[in-house]
């Protein structure tokens, strides 16, 4: 009798998440997992512009749906058992976390990216939605797999209790999270899978009640990019607009704003759900994306101060709109598509 | 965006790691590819600390003048904002602007001045005795 050993593979990524769902997905035999799939199948991609709310002195804007949903949605779809355990006591997490490693268990970890020190110091702001794997412990060093890196690296005791238990909005509070029961899993149920991301991101997107969320929201960053200059004078109006460009384009959204990421996986899709205009539909969010990109060197030009008229806010705005509106429709022909 | 069209600027983030990024290959497929960087990026980032620097040294200079306690100075120096400092001191955003008041911060207790300084990172010592000067600068001279 052989038994085969599992062995933690690293796995770059564009997004932490996403990246974290892929890695240990594949460690426990579900090879076929890839970033877009996982990404797709949690429905990932998302807009929101909260009004009223500043986040490092500018617009809370977000592209993507709330964090741990897309690890959580994905492994639904699959069948896969997550166990997730938070902590009050600093000692329980840390017990926790090294009984599994002992186990040889690769875990999935939230941190705050404030105090991880192989970030570097530009990057390291009061972000507490990171995620990385521990894949073991060496010398008293936990041997970190964080997805958006090249190869991996290492916390030490002491840093990674700081990260974990980061204070402030999202704070992580030692969160730990691993699939504890994988069983089978058929083409059938991923391609179950495939359709319900796809129903659930058109349905986010298209018909969340408001006017800030979905394709509506970005016609309402549209409209406050209108009035930014006016009211904030134009220098913070440019630093708004770094803002947005910095959400929509900083490491961990594969570029324009996750748009590439989820063309790539109708793409994917369309290897599991035999259905031509999915490849199409991938063309229009890539296009989508590639105006994401157009944006934001046109809010690049404003916040260099080369250009920083009324006008060039107007324009960053008109593009917004285009933008709106193609992903509107995309959107709409992708939930009428017959997919079952 | 195509493969070729990917930027390979220079970025902070070189010392770290390259980043993946989803791009089109010459037949048209999706696949992925490692940047450096953006320079529309970079420069967001650049702004963003630019603009970190001028509120920490607006900050360091309210508290020369005696309008705000030093409170107000590490918070902009670490980054933080209400809710961040909040999270890390277990006091509301209304009591910790209270404390930003030079006349309050006076009256802190020892075990108050603790939980911020543990929170900054410093020492009660420093934290106390933070007049707004530019200390560190003088030092390096």
């Amino acid at each position: 009798m052989s038994i085969m050993e599992k062995q933690f593979k690293h796995i770059q990524a564009a997004h932490c998440e996403n990246g974290v769902a892929t890695s240990l997905l594949r460690y426990h035999g579900l090879q076929f997992m890839t970033e877009p799939l996982a990404f797709g199948m949690g429905s990932g991609i998302f807009y929101l512009h909260i009004p009223f709310l500043t986040i490092s002195n500018g617009p809370a804007i977000t592209y993507r749906s709330m964090p741990g949903w897309i690890f959580s949605r994905t492994c639904k779809s699959l069948g896969v058992k997550v166990h997730r355990e938070k902590f009050r006591s600093e000692e329980a997490a840390v017990k926790f976390l090294d009984q599994k490693v002992k186990e040889g268990v690769p875990v999935g970890c939230q941190v705050g990216v404030f105090n991880l020190p192989y970030f570097p110091p530009e990057y390291r702001f009061h972000f507490n939605a990171h995620n990385l794997i521990v894949y073991g412990k060496e010398n008293g060093n936990y041997l970190i797999s964080d997805p958006v890196m090249e190869t991996v690296t290492h916390l030490s005791e002491e840093d990674m209790l700081k990260v974990r238990f980061a204070k402030g909005p999202l704070a992580p509070k030692g969160h730990v999270y691993f699939p504890e029961e994988v069983g089978i899993v058929t083409d059938e149920m991923i391609k179950k899978g495939i359709i319900k991301g796809i129903k659930r991101s058109s349905r986010d997107m298209l018909h969340i009640p408001g006017n800030i969320g979905g394709v509506a929201g970005i016609k309402y960053t549209a409209k406050k990019i209108r009035i930014w200059r006016d009211k904030l004078g134009p220098r913070k109006a440019g630093l708004y607009l770094g803002q947005i460009v910095r959400m929509q384009e900083e490491i961990g959204t594969g570029g324009g704003g996750f748009r590439f990421l989820f063309a790539a996986f109708l793409e994917q899709a369309h290897q599991y759900v035999k259905q031509d205009q999915l490849l199409e539909l991938s063309e229009e969010f890539t296009k989508a994306g590639d105006l994401w990109r157009a944006s934001a060197v046109n809010m690049g030009r404003i916040y260099k101060g080369r250009l920083n008229e009324q006008k060039d806010f107007e324009e960053s705005a008109d593009l917004l709109i285009q933008i709106s509106d193609i992903e509107k429709q995309a959107f709409i022909k992708l939930s009428k598509i017959k997919l079952d | 965006m195509k493969k070729e069209e990917l930027p390979q600027d220079e970025s902070a983030l070189a010392s770290m790691t390259k980043e993946l990024m989803y791009v089109k290959d010459k037949d048209g497929k999706y696949t992925t590819d490692l940047s450096t960087g953006w320079d529309v990026k970079k420069q967001a980032l650049d702004n963003a600390w630019d603009d970190i620097k001028e509120r920490t040294e607006e900050a360091r200079i309210a508290v020369k003048n005696g309008e705000k306690s030093p409170i107000y100075y590490f918070m902009e120096l670490r980054l933080m904002d209400f809710p961040v400092l909040s999270g890390y001191t277990g006091f509301w955003a209304f009591t910790i602007k209270r404390h930003m008041k030079p006349n309050v911060f006076k009256s802190l207790s020892e075990k108050k001045l603790a939980i911020y300084a543990k929170a900054f990172e410093i020492s009660v010592e420093d934290l106390k005795n933070f007049k707004g000067s530019l200390e560190v600068d003088s030092r390096q001279q």
